[in-house]
């Protein structure tokens, strides 16, 4: 178990170890989505909450579950199946009880399965040996990170297709790509402030 | 049903028409993550072009009997079964490497290729063009991560697979094996990309 802060881990996931800027994880939905910043914002609260969620019920299924039982190499497969269902429970239960919120984030809510970033703080936490509630902090973390750099990379987008006019065949994901690795450049700046692995 | 296409035909468009990094950019996660040397490139490589092609063809040897409402669990389950298969081998035989993929062997199984090609390709189709579909399309990421990790690695560490390339006055430029320098790096790639070959993309839209 290493022995980090909570706080501490709760903003390394955030800014210096952000999933999206230094794990490259969570690309292919970041890439399609990133065009304005209101569907990134959807997109961004629906990650943070079923990360949040995802890693605290990974977590204990694997040490509750899968390691006594000497499974652990099913953790993929495992972990999928309750990243989808999760997903699909939180979607009825959100269509049910919250319908207002549903017309917001229901689009959202299937293309999250697909997300490597979920899958990947799940296997990060277990990589690492966090603690419980470290783990906790990792994935709100790892989710806010997440959501902070789509959004700032959709606000960019927003206003270069109203304002600029691209070379040609750097429309679309190439320039995505770019300001991404400027932002990635920028996140780095706080690297050296905490030093998690 | 449409009549298959033929095999060199799925291999044209495997590797470039549509490759999936290029044209369709699927699958960059890791992409960018494991291009910083072409070591870790290779065996990345090789577990995709295993976990494709043989999902592809399980896909396609069960479409028939693969009720449509629960497709996807399904491919994900077969995806993810020999996903396992590969983090294993790779555990057992090469474990430095599996040490540095960390969790990315792993997500080979989020992969959007994979998933793509099974719901575009492999569903629809008998198993051996599915196969080689699958092979075709895991062979043109391939050939994208590959063509990029020549580039990363040399500039970062000045090596090549290990071994001493530049000369001894070189400076490695370390933002190249960091985040930023791998999005850079794609991005020109698919500019340069597009940019001399346009006419595919405009039809996807």
């Amino acid at each position: 178990m290493v022995q980090i802060d909570i706080s501490t881990l709760f903003f390394a996931a955030i800014f210096t170890n952000n999933i999206l800027l230094t794990n490259f994880l969570g690309l292919c939905p970041f890439l399609s989505i990133s065009r304005e910043v209101r569907s990134s914002l959807g997109l961004g609260i629906a990650v943070i909450f079923v990360m949040t969620c995802t890693a605290a019920i990974n977590y204990l299924v694997y040490y509750h579950v899968l390691l006594p039982l000497n499974l652990e190499h099913f953790r993929y497969i495992v972990f999928i199946i309750i990243i989808a269902s999760f997903v699909q429970l939180v979607e009825m239960t959100v269509e049910r009880y919250f319908p207002a919120l549903y017309y917001v984030l229901g689009i959202f809510l299937p293309l999250i399965t697909v997300n490597c970033a979920i899958l990947g703080a799940s296997l990060f936490l277990i990589i690492r040996k966090y603690s419980f509630w470290q783990a906790v902090a990792y994935g709100a973390g790892s989710g806010i990170g997440w959501m902070i750099a789509i959004i700032a990379v959709g606000a960019i987008r927003e206003k270069l297709q109203k304002s600029a006019s691209l070379p040609r065949g750097l429309e679309g994901p190439g320039i995505t790509l770019l300001i991404t690795g400027l932002i990635a450049l920028a996140f780095m700046a706080f690297s050296g402030m905490i030093q998690i692995q | 049903m449409p009549k298959p296409p033929s095999n060199i035909q799925i291999f044209k468009d495997g590797l470039w028409k549509d490759n999936p990094v290029l044209r369709q950019i699927l699958g960059i996660c890791s992409t960018l993550a494991v291009t910083n040397l072409l070591a870790n490139t290779m065996v990345m490589n090789a577990g995709l072009i295993f976990t494709l092609s043989m999902s592809s063809l399980t896909v396609s040897l069960l479409r028939n009997v693969t009720p449509v409402r629960i497709r996807m669990m399904v491919q994900t389950l077969i995806i993810a079964s020999y996903v396992i298969v590969v983090d294993i081998v790779i555990k057992a035989h090469l474990p430095d490497i599996s040490e540095a993929l960390g969790p990315y062997v792993g997500l080979i199984i989020t992969n959007c290729i994979i998933m793509g090609r099974c719901e575009a390709f492999a569903r629809h189709n008998p198993p051996w063009p599915s196969f080689l579909d699958g092979i075709a399309v895991s062979l043109g990421y391939a050939f994208v991560l590959t063509l990029i990790a020549l580039f990363r690695e040399p500039l970062g560490f000045g090596t090549l697979f290990g071994y001493q390339i530049m000369p001894d006055g070189f400076t490695p430029w370390t933002i190249m094996i960091m985040a930023p320098g791998a999005f850079f790096m794609l991005g020109l790639f698919v500019w340069v990309v597009r940019y001399y070959f346009p006419e595919t993309v405009e039809e996807k839209k």
